[in-house]
């Protein structure tokens, strides 16, 4: 029992230090997200729900984007389905890792699961707690919720330079994640390669649909690591 | 101003199912090694396309700012370790970059 509050302990630790940089990448994009919503005419509460029941930060964007342009509901909704497919391979691929005895708490880390959260679960060296993934997703939550709220009512961002800065944190995050694991294994290095590689030749020449490409990258860059690559027995 | 609750429900569910399906089927499953590795390969194929994304649709920052901000990311992590140092060295050279140049 001690050992396993312990552990719980150390998850919860360890998943709020982690949440950190997600919390500075996240505030900002959402206030921005709350003044362009304002900008759009969506309501002060419209807004709030957004953030607080999609929690998806690209689909916001995008759903605001084809508010303005008067496109229907239904349109907007199946693009966000096309958005957030890629979602289906992340989550996929936290269930191998995650070892959780109580189902309940599996509808509450789904509901957390985001390009960000992921990244940063899925690459965490230990076993993977209930305790660390709540902390992580709940902190990035509230930093995005309430980032949204900040923004709406301000009604100004952070300057230009500062808030394009912050959001470049976030990709900066993802680099620092692969990088060590790069250092560490060559497989790493010829799957980054592989999928760096393909996503730009997708992405250039438009040879699958918005939506499709973040999705069709990582099953294909995957699959031809699976082909490619001999195991090299790492505990992951 | 027009409510969009019914926007919002659907955006939710479309959102919600992708991110919970795979989790509730497949955790405590028994799954066949091969699936399991190809699983597994998923967090740097999705890391890396990410990156890239990021570097393609930099917006207003530019292509050589993004790049310089991420290598900077990518190198104090390869040398020294620890994801919020990367993370604020990385956003402190993005913005004197972006001011300077």
């Amino acid at each position: 029992m001690e050992e396993i509050e312990q552990r719980n302990n150390n998850g919860l630790k360890e998943g709020v230090i982690s949440a950190i940089p997600v919390i500075i990448g996240y505030f900002p994009v959402a206030m921005a997200f709350g003044l362009l919503a304002k900008t759009v005419n969506v309501s002060l509460l419209d807004s709030f729900l957004f953030s607080l029941l999609v929690f998806a930060g690209a689909s916001q964007f995008m759903a605001l984007d084809l508010i303005k342009a008067g496109i229907a509901t239904g349109d907007i909704i199946i693009a966000t389905l096309l958005l957030n497919l890629r979602h289906i391979m992340m989550s996929a691929s936290l269930s191998v890792r995650l070892k959780e005895s109580k189902k309940k708490w599996l509808l509450f880390i789904a509901f957390g699961i985001t390009d960000e959260t992921f990244a940063v679960a899925s690459l965490k060296k230990g076993p993977l707690t209930r305790a660390f993934l709540l902390a992580l997703q709940g902190l990035s939550y509230i930093a995005w919720v309430s980032g949204s709220v900040v923004g709406y009512l301000v009604g100004a961002v952070l300057p230009m330079t500062l808030q394009s800065s912050l959001g470049i944190g976030l990709y900066a995050m993802f680099a620092a994640i692969l990088t060590p694991e790069i250092r560490k294994s060559l497989n790493v290095l010829i799957l980054s390669i592989i999928s760096g590689l393909i996503y730009f030749i997708i992405y250039y020449f438009h040879l699958l649909p918005s939506g499709w490409d973040l999705i069709g990258t990582i099953i294909l860059s995957s699959g031809i690591g699976l082909m490619v690559l001999k195991d090299e027995e790492e505990v992951i | 101003m027009k409510s969009y609750l019914p926007l919002i429900i659907g955006m939710m569910a479309v959102t919600y199912i992708p991110r919970l399906l795979p989790l509730i089927t497949l955790s405590d499953r028994p799954i066949h090694p091969r699936i399991k590795r190809f699983l597994l390969y998923i967090p740097y194929t999705a890391l890396s396309a990410l990156i890239v994304r990021g570097i393609m649709q930099s917006g207003n920052i530019g292509i050589p700012i993004t790049l310089l901000g991420i290598g900077v990311a990518g190198m104090v992590a390869w040398f020294k370790g620890g994801m919020v140092l990367s993370v604020l060295t990385a956003i402190g050279t993005t913005f004197v970059l972006f001011v300077i140049l």
